[in-house]
């Protein structure tokens, strides 16, 4: 294989191994900070106790999002020098950005939430775990911001020509706020979100079909229902507003995505099927009309299809259609699970439906798939382009590293990447089955004045 | 020498790189250490010295990394594409240090904790070695060719002067860690670490003087600035000053202020190193008309100047919840049921 492919697959290996963990840590991030506060509020040791376990569960998947993020900083350097010498006067500011905004404000306060529990006060402890949730936020902003720049690039100018040229900053707030940053922004927190509720969902139904922490299940159920019901609605939304803001910027995009390849108004939607590449159609259920009124709003709205676009210029469409409608797909079936689950529990009838827990317990799956489907559609279908219509992705590779290179380091991530996998797994499933522990049910050292705190009174 | 955002930039990634040093340092000098005791009670202790404030040292260099990248990306694309296969090295052995911290505790088999506690120790001393190796080729010039690209080879970074600052780096990290073990600890491991940082000090002061030998013989253009301004032999001095203050504190007791000057060692170190490279960033040897400088290889001033703003902004918050991160957890370490 050329340095060109072996550059893409790792790139794209390392990011999607990279990717399982951040929508972790920020919805995880957000069930810790609703557990702490209702804990703070009511004084109900439950709290207290979920607070706890799903700390120790933040910790795990934090430490690995971590370790394989810096990978992804290196990785522009090593593999995609030629990239980084275009964009580094734009795109690297927002990588500093996170630096310095986000990392260090989530790595900080991690100390506390971690390690702090009898070290410090309740509300010091609480005030360190929103600042860990804002920092997994902030760097959310900080690296959309930068990957939309590639999707939508604005507040920029082109100095320099041939090897030498670049793309520098002439408008900062134009570069932050490009086309397409604020609608991707919303959606991919909000695929986090979800996958933090899904991942408390899933563990606490396995204990409801064990019989096992009943009390705990539930109050995370709860918290996790309600997260993941918000989330979902939102996420129809941001995902209608995201795909018009394709139609509107990255027209090839938007092709790719439906396999749409004549220029038509009245265009369908495609509700389920494949991409027929050879005879240009696709074979399945179509709703018609539905396209052009998602992205005009009304029936004769004119959407570009892929035979308008340059073939030098096209998305590979079958990859872009799977990944996007794979994608949508589960956000329905998500929301559905989480409007019955809500329904459930306001009834009271959860720990009965047995089949539905079953569905639970793997539900976790549905948001991990969907954010990996998500970004790889948003990427593949950004191809040709490194930069959206400034830089293509064979220019931006290092002009220096050789194949066989890339070839060690690529075997070396792989297999590094599936000891850690199966590690991960390990001590996650170890952390289950020993479950939240009773005795944290009694908080302890500095946190150990739930009454006082209710009242309001100084001990 | 005029002070333009160009030098500002220079000095703040030095900064920062500085402050992941004198940070992270012991971090990877406890790292280092880790596998000289093998009692578990006693790893457990050291590891859990660093605990709370590892991840956060570790910034430093990931943002470090970020404002060579938004500061300087030619410098960045060159070096680290260059300096492929190194890099990964590091990267690899940071990350088995990374989660080794993380998962050695969470079982209680032996093979288990004995298998991370390598991971943890061989890959906190590959990262001090190749960060020293990287700065070594840095100082010592690399080839360039006529469009900035690296045209060297993996081997041919592993020369004997980047190799020797390489060990030095060792050395130093592991005297900086075995000064923050003595901070933290108390009683049997306190005394035990006692020895080895007096023995660490040693180890770094023969490196040290090595290095300096060396540096003076056969890389002359390291030692140009200073040669040309002799008022800027007082970093120098400064610099000995610093490292003889180590054992003169150690020996009556004052621990924290050996730590701090080893700090002060660290700092005046890296001083030396940039005002002696300035105004190239990657030296370029046998061509140095090829060096990349914070001229040639910079951002736009435009581009340095919002960054500068964000600077200003963030790193004096950051610098305030450090330090009362640091003070939360100060005292000597205790094992309780959430350490590693």
């Amino acid at each position: 294989m050329d340095v060109l492919t072996l550059s893409r697959i790792q790139f794209g290996a390392t990011i999607a191994f990279h990717y399982i963990y951040p929508p972790l840590s920020i919805g995880l991030g957000i069930m810790l900070v609703l557990m702490e506060g209702l804990w703070l509020k009511t004084g109900n040791t439950i709290y207290h106790q979920t607070s706890r376990f799903w700390t120790r569960v933040f910790a795990l998947t934090f430490a690995i999002g971590v370790a394989t993020g810096i990978v992804m900083e290196f990785e522009f350097g090593t593999n995609w020098a030629t990239y980084s010498r275009f964009v580094g006067d734009v795109f690297g500011s927002a990588l500093a950005a996170e630096g310095i905004f986000a990392f260090f404000l989530e790595s900080g306060f991690l100390a506390v939430l971690l390690f702090g529990w009898d070290r410090v006060g309740p509300r010091m402890h609480f005030f360190s775990t929103c600042m860990v949730c804002l920092g997994a936020h902030f760097s959310a902003v900080w690296i959309v911001v930068a990957n939309s720049w590639m999707q939508t690039p604005a507040g920029y100018h082109i100095v320099g020509e041939g090897m030498k040229a670049r793309a520098e900053v002439t408008d900062f707030w134009q570069v932050v706020f490009n086309p397409s940053m604020v609608d991707r922004l919303s959606h991919t927190i909000c695929g986090a979100w979800q996958t933090g509720a899904f991942l408390v969902i899933s563990i606490s139904a396995w204990y409801l079909l064990k019989k096992k922490h009943t009390a705990f299940a539930h109050a995370s159920l709860r918290i996790g229902f309600i997260v993941a019901l918000v989330a979902a609605l939102l996420q129809i939304i941001t995902g209608d507003s995201s795909a018009r803001g394709v139609a509107k910027n990255q027209p090839a995009k938007l092709a790719g995505f439906e396999g749409l390849y004549n220029t038509t108004s009245n265009a369908p939607l495609v509700l389920l099927g494949y991409v027929d590449e050879k005879n240009q159609k696709i074979v399945g259920i179509e709703a018609p009309d539905l396209l052009t009124w998602l992205v005009y709003r009304e029936p004769n709205g004119v959407v570009t299809g892929l035979n308008d676009i340059p073939p030098a210029d096209r998305p590979p469409v079958s990859a872009s259609f799977l990944f996007f409608h794979g994608m949508v797909g589960i956000g329905f079936a998500l929301l559905a699970i989480a409007g019955l689950g809500c329904f459930y529990l306001w009834r009271g009838i959860i720990a009965d439906k047995r089949w539905f827990l079953w569905i639970l317990v793997f539900s976790v799956l549905g948001p991990e798939l969907a954010n990996q489907m998500g970004w790889f559609a948003a990427e593949v279908g950004r191809q040709p382009w490194l930069v959206w219509h400034e830089l293509r992705t064979p220019e931006g590779l290092s002009a220096v590293v050789q194949a066989n290179v890339v070839l060690t380091s690529l075997i070396l991530f792989t297999l590094i990447y599936f000891l850690l996998f199966a590690v991960f797994i390990y001590l996650l499933n170890d952390k289950i089955q020993h479950g939240p522990h009773e005795d944290d049910l009694i908080p302890s050292g500095k946190l150990a004045l739930p009454d006082e705190l209710l009242h309001h009174k100084k001990p | 020498m005029n002070l333009d955002l160009n030098t500002i930039w220079f000095v703040l990634v030095g900064v920062l790189f500085t402050g992941y040093a004198m940070l992270d340092g012991f971090d990877l000098g406890i790292g280092a250490l880790h596998l000289f005791t093998n009692k578990d009670e006693e790893r457990r202790l050291m590891l859990n010295s660093i605990g709370p404030v590892w991840d956060g040292n570790e910034v430093w260099l990931v943002t470090g990394g970020g404002a060579l990248f938004a500061a300087f990306p030619n410098v960045y694309a060159t070096a680290f594409s260059g300096f492929y296969l190194a890099l990964i090295l590091l990267l690899v052995a940071l990350i088995f240090r990374a989660v080794a911290i993380e998962f050695r505790s969470k079982q209680p088999m032996r093979w288990w904790r004995q298998t991370w506690d390598i991971g943890f120790s061989v890959g906190s001393i590959l990262s001090a070695l190749l960060i020293g190796v990287a700065l070594g080729n840095i100082a010592w010039g690399v080839p360039v060719d006529a469009n900035g690209e690296f045209a060297g080879t993996f081997l041919g970074l592993l020369a004997p002067y980047p190799l020797l600052v390489g060990v030095t780096t060792v050395a130093l990290f592991m005297m900086h860690g075995a000064i923050y073990g003595v901070m933290k600890t108390e009683g049997e491991l306190h005394d035990k670490l006692r020895v080895w940082a007096m023995r660490c000090i040693i180890f770094f002061v023969i490196c040290a003087v090595t290095l300096t030998m060396a540096t003076l013989l056969y890389v002359p253009h390291m030692a140009a600035r200073v040669r040309e301004n002799p008022w800027l032999f007082s970093v120098a001095l400064a610099n000995m000053l610093a490292i003889a203050n180590i054992p003169r504190e150690f020996h009556h007791g004052n621990d924290g202020k050996a730590f701090l000057s080893s700090c002060a060692t660290i700092a005046t170190l890296m001083a030396l190193f940039a005002l002696n490279i300035f105004p190239n960033m990657i030296y370029s040897r046998p061509d140095p008309e090829h060096s990349l400088t914070i001229y040639n290889a910079a951002s736009s001033p435009k581009t340095l100047g919002i960054m500068l703003v964000i600077a200003c902004i963030g790193v004096p918050v950051v610098i305030a919840y450090t330090v009362c991160i640091y003070w939360i957890f100060r005292g000597k370490v205790k094992i309780d049921r959430v350490s590693y």
